[in-house]
């Protein structure tokens, strides 16, 4: 055993490459940034088509690749054990800022959910999607796995506060990221089946519970929610006019920028939330299978850096993160293909749009930080 | 210690998390595969239906109208042909409010308020994605005005459509017909699918009646529409599947009419209210037909206001009707060579046997007078003679002598009280009264008795007979024809679009059977009698004067009102809607008849004063070539075509009981 790791290791040490150096010296993992890279590629291709051949679309969301790389690049430099000092600082930041948009947006008798800097506008919910699962992890990187039942009250708190003031901005995507992302936290930390078992047969009574407590018309609004297709012309537009551009592309979709149902405007949303229809219509069925096997493996690279981290902190939220990113591509897929209600959550990488480019290359920073300063938390 | 206890906790956690994130690893591969099931169900499965629902998305088919096919006269005028104009029109489906939609467009002046309860109603009557048109015919004003609003009225367009133009306006209207609006009781009858893109349908006439013909079959285009259902144009392979049909247009007609003699009759007529009606006895051929007053087609071809059709409407001298198929009036003395024909047939009557005519009429057996004309001839008279001069009381006795039964009988089959068969639609059977149709027609019974005074009425074509003028050229035509029916037709040709023209057959009914040769001579004779002095001169004697051929005739006058017993009519004290409209009928040339006609002159007095000289006109424009002298190809045959007296006398000799010994 011994004998082959060192084999192993010196075939590794010679055959580094000067792009292996640079990758390692950048503190950034190589077959993580392919596969980004790869999707980012192959959704730039989609969102030229998508936009209406729209070049000046597709050169701004260059720069959003390049703003959320500069991030990526950055945070990877970053010491994890900053980042796990900086987090409940940030948290804290998060929470106010958000408390902040809520009061601005009541005043302004308005949807909120940007803070306006004057140079850029900055989204407070974006930062949360990273504040959270930091802190989730930041609370349990001493305490015994799996946690105790207290620390999962408080652990509750900390997730739904934040994602419950999104909620109501009301931002119903970015708010369930943002609790998925604390729950996974959770999750990962080793709680029982028994404790999730127990929560969903609550959330199921709260659920029952609910649905009695409901007016007519506000039941009517959940089940065009859950069903949307049953409202053709207002909330399931979207959905029909999407599952005909996928059923419509067939298996090897109708060609790029001949996907009529996106190129003659019926797909709304062509360039944001829906672009998922977009590759299913122009590239069909092998372009939409072809992305989900890239970001499996992306989301497989990462949950196999977050295995090789050694702490406790830095285990929890690099596995978070990981899970997230495919929670995102899920939610959006699903949602896409009428598999899930319509929630506004971004294709990852692929629709159009800085903020969460920034906020997800900016995770993947973290991530890979997490992953290569791994031999510094010993000494 | 604590070190230690760290160092276990940490394994045990590690071991922890990665039994986690193998189950997320897990987890997200499920979810993968769900996805594709997902994928598999639409992009597979249902792919077909998908692909359906994208197409109909993106592809709307748009209809081409088919050009209406023309119409000329026999010498290939033009008489009815395609404009191209704009039009307003309306897809209801892509209008988000209609009545909003419509009052917006009354706001603007394309539509006025009383016209909107029609407009929507159309609207409503079609099915929803058809392109309704709501203003037809728009000025290029009209057109600019609605540009500058375009986008304030979301499935509301202009198109450019074809119309309908009317070279010669008024002029044989009531044959021609016109198009217009299809309307929501056009709507019942029509295939929509095939009209769909069609704004005008024929409505009268010729454009009715042949409205198959002149259709076509409309075609469609395929075309590629955004989101807001506005035609793209985008290159590459989404335009490559879209299919276009081009449309066939209808075919031509070449009408029987000739536009000569029918502007001749028209002039003729000027403006009295009357009817002429002109055939070609030997094929039925309509060669004028005039309705006076008339209207100009253009009009409704444009999209009539309410106003305008009001005014048309309300007009007391009726311009929409048709005078010539549906007047129906008392057929006066033109009834008498019929009623002498019935007579010789059934031997009633020995055409040299003299009546003694002194102005009244009295019926055995009745205190009732029958009164004739101040004018009628007074002294004894043959048939003959009380054909030409037209004797009332010879008639009244003949008619008396003959019996209602037996009158019914034999103009029955002549065409009196029956239809034409005319190829235009609307036309009114008239009326023969009968013994029998008394009964049925009346409730009371006092009222249902057949007085022997009506057959004596019928001498004069008086009573409850009515005739149409359509009818009364049909029948001079079947008398010249010597017996021959042929039905009058207004179209004779329909020529495809590829020019090629197929010549209708005339449609011969069946003939009047079992008149001697001799007795149809004899008729004759005596109605060339009317149009010529001799002996004695004939009713038109005036009106035919230097005539360059042998016109056969028949003066008619028809009571609108009954003078009383004691009374004389004077026509200077009568109200002018109830003078008596004048007759006339007459066919020529008497030996090889080309034209039959009946000229119908409504309250103008006597028909040989009133009917007569405009018959004359439009023989001659037929008839004559532009030196003044009989056309070559109407010749008769074997003679000196301007030497009719010497024909005329020829063939009166070849026969035993000619006009000349009737005239004796």
């Amino acid at each position: 055993m011994i004998h082959e790791e060192l084999t192993d290791a010196s075939r590794a040490r010679r055959t580094l490459t000067g792009t292996a150096r640079m990758l390692l010296a950048l503190k950034l993992d190589g077959p993580l940034l392919i596969g980004l890279a790869l999707i980012a590629v192959y959704g730039l291709v989609v969102l030229y088509s998508a936009s209406g051949q729209r070049l000046g679309m597709v050169l701004r969301q260059v720069g959003h690749l390049a703003m959320g790389a500069a991030a990526m690049l950055a945070l990877a430099q970053v010491n994890p054990n900053f980042l796990r000092r900086i987090s409940p600082w940030l948290y804290a930041a998060g929470i106010a800022l958000l408390l902040i948009v809520a009061g601005i947006g009541y005043i302004g008798k308005g949807a909120q959910r940007w803070l306006d800097l004057g140079v850029f506008r900055f989204q407070p919910s974006e930062l949360m999607k990273l504040a959270v699962p930091m802190m989730c992890a930041w609370y349990l990187r001493e305490r015994p796995l799996p946690p105790s039942l207290p620390s999962l009250a408080l652990l509750a708190l900390l997730i739904v506060v934040p994602a419950g003031l999104v909620v109501m901005q009301p931002d119903l995507g970015t708010g369930t990221l943002i609790m998925a992302a604390g729950a996974l936290v959770v999750i990962l930390a080793g709680l029982q089946f028994r404790v999730m078992g127990a929560l969903a047969a609550l959330a199921a009574l709260g659920g029952w519970a609910g649905w009695h407590l409901l007016h007519g018309y506000q039941r009517d609004r959940v089940l065009t929610f859950m069903n949307p297709e049953s409202d053709p012309l207002g909330a399931g537009y979207h959905i029909i006019q999407s599952t005909i551009a996928i059923g419509s592309g067939g298996v090897f979709g109708k060609g790029w920028m001949n996907g009529s149902q996106a190129q003659l405007d019926f797909l709304p949303e062509s360039s944001t939330d829906f672009i998922y229809a977009v590759i299913g219509e122009e590239f069909g069925m092998l372009g939409q299978v072809l992305l989900i096997l890239l970001y499996v493996f992306v989301v497989g690279r990462a949950i196999y850096l977050a295995t090789q981290t050694q702490d406790t902190f830095s285990r929890l939220l690099a596995g978070s993160l990981a899970v997230t990113f495919f929670a995102y591509v899920f939610i959006n897929t699903g949602m896409v293909s009428g598999l899930l209600p319509v929630v506004g959550v971004p294709l990852p990488l692929v629709s159009y749009g800085g903020s969460s480019m920034v906020t997800l290359l900016a995770g993947f920073g973290m991530l890979m930080s997490l992953y290569s300063h791994r031999r510094l938390i010993g000494s | 210690m604590v070190q230690g206890v760290r160092i276990k906790d940490h394994w045990k956690e590690q071991r922890l998390f990665e039994r986690r994130a193998l189950l997320a690893v897990a987890v997200v591969a499920l979810l993968a595969l769900v996805l594709c099931g997902r994928l598999y169900l639409l992009q597979v499965i249902r792919h077909d239906r998908y692909s359906q629902l994208s197409q109909g998305n993106r592809v709307r088919v748009e209809p081409i109208p088919a050009a209406r096919g023309l119409m000329y006269d026999r010498n290939g005028t033009v008489l009815a042909s395609g404009q191209p104009a704009y039009q307003l029109e309306l897809v209801r489906e892509e209008v988000p409010n209609l009545d909003a939609t419509l009052q917006g467009l009354v706001a603007i002046g394309l539509l006025t308020d009383d016209e909107l309860p029609e407009v929507r109603r159309n609207i409503l009557s079609r099915r929803s994605f058809d392109s309704v048109p709501v203003r037809l015919r728009m000025s290029d004003e009209d057109a600019a005005r609605f540009a500058v609003h375009r986008f304030e009225f979301p499935g509301v367009d202009i198109k450019t459509r074809e119309s309908r133009l009317y070279p010669y306006g008024p002029l044989a209207v009531h044959a021609i017909g016109y198009v217009s609006a299809i309307s929501e009781q056009d709507l019942a009858h029509i295939d929509r699918a095939a009209y769909s893109g069609t704004a005008l349908i024929g409505k009268l006439g010729v454009e009715a009646a042949y409205e198959k013909e002149l259709h076509g079959t409309n075609g469609y285009r395929e075309i590629l529409v955004n989101a807001e259902g506005r035609s793209v144009d985008k290159l590459g392979a989404l335009t490559l599947q879209l299919k276009t049909q081009a449309p066939v247009a209808g075919d031509d007609l070449v009408l029987a009419l000739d536009l000569k003699t029918q502007e001749a009759a028209e002039q003729a007529l000027g403006d009295r209210r009357g009817a002429v009606v002109a055939l070609d006895p030997r094929n039925g051929d309509v060669l004028a037909l005039v309705s006076h007053p008339a209207f100009d087609p253009n009009l409704f071809a444009h999209g009539i206001g309410r106003a305008e059709y009001a005014a048309l409407a309300d007009d007391p001298d009726k311009p929409l009707l048709d005078r010539a198929l549906r007047g129906t009036y008392p057929s006066g003395s033109t009834i008498k060579p019929a009623l002498a024909l019935a007579a010789l047939t059934d031997h009633a009557v020995d055409p040299n046997h003299k009546v003694f005519c002194d102005g009244v009429f009295h019926l055995p057996g009745s205190r009732h007078l029958f009164r004739s004309d101040k004018d009628d001839p007074r002294g004894w008279i043959a048939l003959s003679e009380a054909i030409s001069r037209s004797s009332d009381v010879y008639f009244y006795g003949l008619a008396a002598t003959l019996g209602i039964d037996r009158i019914a009988a034999f103009l029955t089959p002549l065409g009196y009280g029956r239809l034409t068969g005319i190829d235009i639609g609307g036309e009114k059977p008239g009326l023969l009264p009968t013994p029998a149709w008394k009964r049925e027609a009346f409730s009371r019974p006092e009222d249902q008795v057949w007085f022997p005074g009506e057959t004596v009425n019928m001498g004069l074509g008086q009573g409850y007979l009515l005739v149409t003028p359509l009818q009364l050229a049909h029948i001079t035509g079947i008398i010249a024809e010597r017996g021959r029916d042929f039905r009058p037709r207004v179209v004779k040709g329909v020529r495809d679009p590829d020019g090629h023209t197929r010549w209708l057959t005339p449609i011969e009914d069946q003939p009047i059977l079992g008149v001697a040769d001799a007795d149809w001579s004899f008729v004759i004779e005596a109605m060339i009698g009317t149009t010529r002095c001799a002996q004695y001169c004939g009713t038109a004697w005036e009106a035919f004067k230097g005539a360059a051929y042998a016109a056969a005739g028949k003066t008619g006058t028809a009571q609108v009102y009954t003078v009383g017993q004691n009374a004389t009519y004077n026509a200077n004290i009568v109200p002018e809607r109830l003078r008596d409209h004048a007759w006339f009928v007459a066919f020529a040339p008497a030996e090889a008849p080309r034209i039959a006609i009946a000229v119908l002159v409504e309250n103008a007095g006597f028909g040989a004063d009133a009917a007569a000289p405009l018959a004359r006109k439009v023989l001659d424009a037929y008839l004559l070539g532009p030196d003044g002298r009989l056309k070559a190809q109407f010749a008769p045959p074997a003679s000196d075509a301007t030497d009719t007296r010497a024909a005329a006398t020829r063939t009166a000799d070849a026969r035993p009981t000619g006009a000349g010994q009737a005239a004796r």
